[in-house]
Formats: structure tokens, sequence, C-alpha cells
């Protein structure tokens, strides 16, 4: 049989991660599909942590560490600074969600408006994680976090940064979960092949700062998906949308919200409303996708 | 071969000769025509490298210290609030060793919106480790890049070459281009000892704590202290090639001079045909221009100050609260010495106004009236 996830380990042991730290996860397998020949970059993350205290370094490829809101254009400059000498390699920004959907979008976006032959990878965890739990743009509608507190949580909904992403026309962009490792694994191995800026969304439960369990971190990470709360698709140059993980019987978000201690606030009717709105947000990417299911 | 050019170009064609590989920049009144002019020597293959067009001058440093941390020569140009905007990484490409080279036009800060010439933009980043030369016409422009690059590549620290806005960005002058393969000759390639490579993995500036963080600072300071002497060396050696040698400092009339007249840049310049006035005059006064001012040429200093009765240094510059900023690097080289002069400071041309030799002469005047300093601030020309 042919195993459908290297088996090579990049990454090492040692790492700082918390105990059920899904970023972790995400870097082990994105190491795996972009093999050794990778230079990555990190913007003030949890990764940054992570990676372990210098000298110590677990990612075992060259890092580059580099302020919060630039993780695109640090990887657009070491992506030139190889074009310039000749060499070939996969250049990554890897950065946590504050440091792309807020601080670093600018960034971001001026990158991929280039299609700098660049991979950026935003591993998703929903908050400031690293700082202590501060709301993100990526926090979700009525989430707690340490600065939406439970008698005034999230107002807003999580930031649609993938339709941003794809109104960029840049050749391929794909969500990905550590609950599915063959297909986040094909996907990167795809995004490594396709040359310009390619944009990976990896969600990465934190059980800290979703005040869950960490043995729930890959039930969490599945019921995202089973629920329809984060569906895994991917977007060929802005246009062409897909859903690559089709979901046979749809768990209610309920199923999702109860694991997490940043919900437990909730009542029944915003677990309904909710509901509601993963409903709606399903019905505008079927539209895209162009499939009714 | 001689060529009429702006000071704008004066850096493009620094860049060119001295091959920059990666460019990355965003454009601001009054730097524009610098990466204008390198778009088309990249376009049209007159230079081989990756420009990188980005979307803010913070991108444009950030690229810029990740391209040099892979090993190629880097450079970018801004002005102002570009300037302010990159202060982060200034910081971080010193503390990641990354010589990058970059032209700043010097430009007042706003508000109000100005665009006309000031020095406070590149001197509210003095703390951040880089190097700064200031400039008194084109060739210096020119000729400072590509010396920029072969103390920068040795001491592993970026520097900034700086130019006043439209006294020299936009003021075409003569200048001898240099031959390439001269250039090719006093700068060779750039190789980089530590950095990212893919058959070599390391990780760069990841998280260091007390015990390790200071000993990274004591080195820093090490190697913009070693600069000092190189910025000398590769002054002379400049000119051995080229027949225009370079230093710390420049100075004029100095021989028997009772005061000194200090400043930088193009007010420096001008007042060289002020001291030629008051020379005429029978008046023993000679010029000190601050060419290098990070690393400050601090023994330079004190030792040309030993022998003097005055000092008056005119700052183009403020620094709110405090005084001029060349006047208080002045001082503060001074301050611990036996012999030394009564030092002046005299603030003028703020936002561009201009600054011309019957001012420089005025001062000077007015100063040889002052038996002592009253003052940290003799503000000149100011309609208040």
């Amino acid at each position: 049989m042919k195993l459908s996830i290297p088996e090579e380990e990049i990454m090492g042991h040692g790492h700082l991660a918390c105990q059920g730290c899904g970023a972790a996860l995400a870097m082990r397998y994105a190491l795996k599909a972009f093999g050794r020949n990778t230079v990555m970059t990190f913007p003030a993350c949890c990764w940054s942590v992570i990676d372990g205290p210098f000298p110590h370094s677990a990612v075992n490829v060259p890092l580059f560490h580099t302020c919060f809101e630039a993780a695109a254009s640090t990887a657009s400059g070491i992506k030139a600074g190889f074009d310039a000498q000749g060499k070939d390699v996969n250049v990554v920004a890897w950065a946590g969600d504050g440091g792309t959907y807020d601080i670093g979008i600018q960034a971001l976006s001026g990158a991929a408006e280039r299609n700098d032959d660049i991979i950026y990878v935003c591993y998703d965890n929903e908050a400031y994680m690293n700082t202590g739990v501060q709301r993100s743009g990526s926090t979700p509608y009525l989430s707690w976090t340490t600065t939406t507190p439970v008698k005034h949580p999230k107002q807003r909904p999580k930031k649609d940064i993938v339709s941003i992403m794809a109104a960029h026309r840049i050749p391929y962009l794909a969500t990905a979960s550590v609950a599915f490792p063959e297909d986040m694994i094909t996907k990167f191995k795809k995004a490594k092949d396709i040359k310009g800026t390619r944009f990976l969304l990896v969600f990465s439960p934190c059980p800290p700062g979703w005040r869950a369990n960490p043995e729930n971190t890959i039930k969490l990470a599945k019921l995202a998906v089973l629920t329809r709360v984060f569906p895994l698709i991917e977007v060929e140059n802005g246009r062409v949308w897909k859903l690559t993980k089709k979901v046979r019987t749809v768990k209610p978000v309920s199923e999702y919200l109860k694991l997490q201690g940043r919900f437990r606030h909730l009542s029944e009717d915003d677990v309904a409303v909710i509901q509601e709105n993963t409903n709606k947000d399903w019905e505008i990417l079927m539209d895209k996708v162009g499939e009714k299911d | 071969m001689r060529k009429v050019i702006i000071g704008n170009h004066a850096l493009s064609y620094g860049a060119m000769l001295s091959r920059a590989q990666v460019i990355a920049a965003y454009p601001i009144t009054p730097q524009t025509e610098v990466i204008e002019l390198l778009s088309e020597m990249c376009a049209n293959g007159e230079l081989d490298a990756k420009f990188i067009k980005v979307e803010s001058e913070h991108s444009a440093m950030t690229a810029c210290v990740g391209a040099s941390a892979t090993g190629v020569r880097t450079f970018t140009a801004t002005s102002a609030q570009g300037l302010a905007l990159m202060h982060e990484v200034l910081h971080w490409a010193v503390g990641a060793r990354t010589p990058v080279v970059m032209g700043n036009i010097n430009r007042a800060m706003a508000p109000p919106w100005t665009i006309w010439t000031e020095q406070t933009d590149s001197l509210s980043q003095r703390d951040t480790g880089w190097m700064q030369i200031y400039c008194q016409n084109n060739q210096e422009v020119l000729d400072s890049v590509i010396q920029a690059y072969k103390v920068a590549e040795q001491v592993k620290l970026p520097a900034m070459v700086i130019l006043a806005a439209f006294v020299l960005s936009h003021t075409s002058e003569t200048v001898e281009m240099p031959e390439q393969e001269k250039v090719d000759e006093f700068l060779p390639p750039y190789e980089l000892e530590y950095k990212i490579d893919p058959d070599d993995p390391h990780a760069f500036g990841g998280l260091t704590g007390p015990d390790g963080y200071f000993e990274l600072r004591y080195i820093i300071q090490k190697a913009i202290e070693d600069a000092i002497p190189k910025w000398e060396e590769v002054g002379e050696e400049f000119g051995k090639l080229f027949g225009r040698s370079y230093g710390l400092v420049e100075t004029y009339k100095i021989e028997d001079a009772k005061e000194l007249i200090i400043s930088s840049a193009t007010v420096a310049s001008t007042a060289r045909s002020a001291i030629d006035y008051l020379r005429e005059k029978g008046k023993k006064v000679g010029l000190l221009r601050i060419r290098v001012f990070r690393p400050f040429p601090a023994e330079k200093v004190k030792s040309l100050l030993s022998a003097i009765d005055k000092a008056i240094v005119i700052d183009r510059n403020i620094s709110f609260g405090a005084s001029g900023i060349f006047y208080q690097e002045v001082k503060a080289a001074c301050y611990n010495e036996k012999n030394k002069p009564p030092i002046f400071g005299v603030i003028t041309g703020l936002g561009g106004r201009d600054v011309g030799k019957k001012d420089i002469i005025d001062i000077y005047e007015y100063v040889m009236k002052q038996d002592k300093v009253e003052s940290d601030i003799i503000w000149k020309g100011v309609r208040v």
C-alpha cells in the first residue's frame, strides 16, 4: 500500500507547543508535504515560541523570524534573494490568524496582488493565543476571549479571509484541517508545485484558548468540518471553487460549540443564530462551488 | 564619463554600479525618480536585479531584510513618512545583521503635509544602529552608495545614504560616472557568512532571554565602532581608484582657524562659500562637515575642537524638548574634554526654508558677539 502521508518526520522533537496544539500538528504535516528544500519565515505568533528559544529550533529547515505584519513581504524578499541566485527553494510564510487576518493583511494582499512566488500558510486558532487569547479578526461570532468577556462576547463574525484571498485571483488557495491530514497533505503538495502566491488556511484548535480539553483537538477540528463551520475547499485562480470534503451526515453546530469553554455562555437562541449563520454561509459557498448538497 | 544627473538618479546609478540584486521600494515624493530609473534599468537589462514593487515602505524594508539574509545585495530608497513607517524594520535589519543599503531623501515630517527638506526624519532613526552618511552633492551621493555597501558588508550592519530633498534630489549636477570594472574591483560580490540556506538549516532571530540578548547588543556596538576606521579606509581606497577621497568628516580652512562652523549635508556646502567670504574679511573661521553621523566620529570632533575658541553647530533638524541633534552630539562628544570651546547651537532652515550664504555669515557674526552660551538653541530665520 502506498502511504498517502510521507513517512519522513522533518519537524523535530522538543518543541514548546501546549498539549493538544493544532498548530504543532499543522507544522508537522506541512513539512512532510513541503520537504527539506523549504525556508520558512514566521512573524510574531505562537510558532515564534513553539519553535524553541535560541539556539534551538524544531522545524529543521531554515527559519527567519520577522516582525508581526511582515510575513508575506519577508517571504517575497527571501524568494527574490534565492531567485537572484538561481536557486529554486519553497519559501513559506507561516503565520497565525492575527498575523494574517489583521496586522499582516496589507503585506499579504500586496504579495498576492503581485502574485509573488510564495506559499502563505495561516494556522488559524481564531484569536491572539500567544499573547493570551485576545480577540482577532478571525475570532468567531459570540466567542469569549480575554478582550471579549462573556458579558460582551464578540459581536462580529469571523472575517471571510478565503473570499478576500480569492478576490486576489491567486492561482491556488485551500482550506485544510489537522483532523484531515490526507486532504491537507494533498493540498500542500499541490500548492508546492504551483507557481505564484498560494494561500493555505489550516484550522488549528487551541485547547487553552478555546477552553477545551487537549484530547479533543482532533475531535473539534473534525466537528468544525462536519458541522460546516469550517468547510474544506480549494479555489483556483479565484474563480474555480471546489469542495474537497463532502459531508454526508451534517451535524448540528451545538455539537461543536458545547465542547468549548469559549462558547459556554451561549444561550439556546445564540446557538440557533450561529446555526442559521452557518447554514447561510454554506448556501453562499455552494453557489460558488456550483453544486447543491 | 561625466553625466548631468539629479541627486535621485545618483542613488539609482550607485545601486546599479554596486550590482544590487534585489530592490524593494515604494514611491514617496521626493524619492520617486530613484525607483523610476531603477525600474527602467531592471526592465531594459542594464541591471540584473529582482525589483519587488511592494505595497508599503514597511514591506520594502522587510523584503530587503529577507533577501539580504539569503546573501544578496539589496537596495531601497525612501523619505520622511516612509522612513518613519520602516522604523520597526530598521531595528530588525540591524538585529538580523543584514547589510541593506538605503537612500533617504531628507524631507520634513507631517503634519502639516510638507515635502521640503529637513533632517529630522533620518535623525529620528539615530538609535537604530543604521549607519548614516550625509551627502553634500550628487557626486558624493553616488560614491557613497558604493562605499556604503563595502562598509556595510564588512561590519554586517545596514547603511543609509542621505541627501536633501530638492536641494540635491531634484537638482542636476555634473557627476563623474565610475567605470563598472573599477567598481567591481572595489566592491567584489557579496559573501555572507551566515545565511538562509536549506543545505545548512538554522533559525535566525529566535526568542532570546536576558542571558543572551545583552551580548548580542554589545556585539552590535562593537561592529559599529569597527565601522569608524572602515569609513576612513574605504574612503581612501575609493580615492585611490577613482580620484575622490572621503572620510568621516571633511574640513575646510581649519589650519589657523579660531572658530569652527560645524554642519552637515548641503548646509555645510553652502557654509564653505560663507567661510570664503569671512576669510576675505580677515576672520579665522573654518568648516567641519560631519559626513558620517552614525557611527559618530567623536574622536575627530574632539581633536578638532580642542584647539579653537568657538564652535557653531548649524542644525536643519530639531529634537523637540532638547535642541539641534548634531549640536547635542558635538556637545556630548566634547563634554569630558579638558580643552573645549563654548559650543553654540543654531537651528535654521526647518521645512526647507532656504539657508543661504548670507544666513551663515549672519549666524557667525551673531555668535562672535556672544561671550557665552545662553541657550541651547539660537533660532535663525524663524518669523515669530
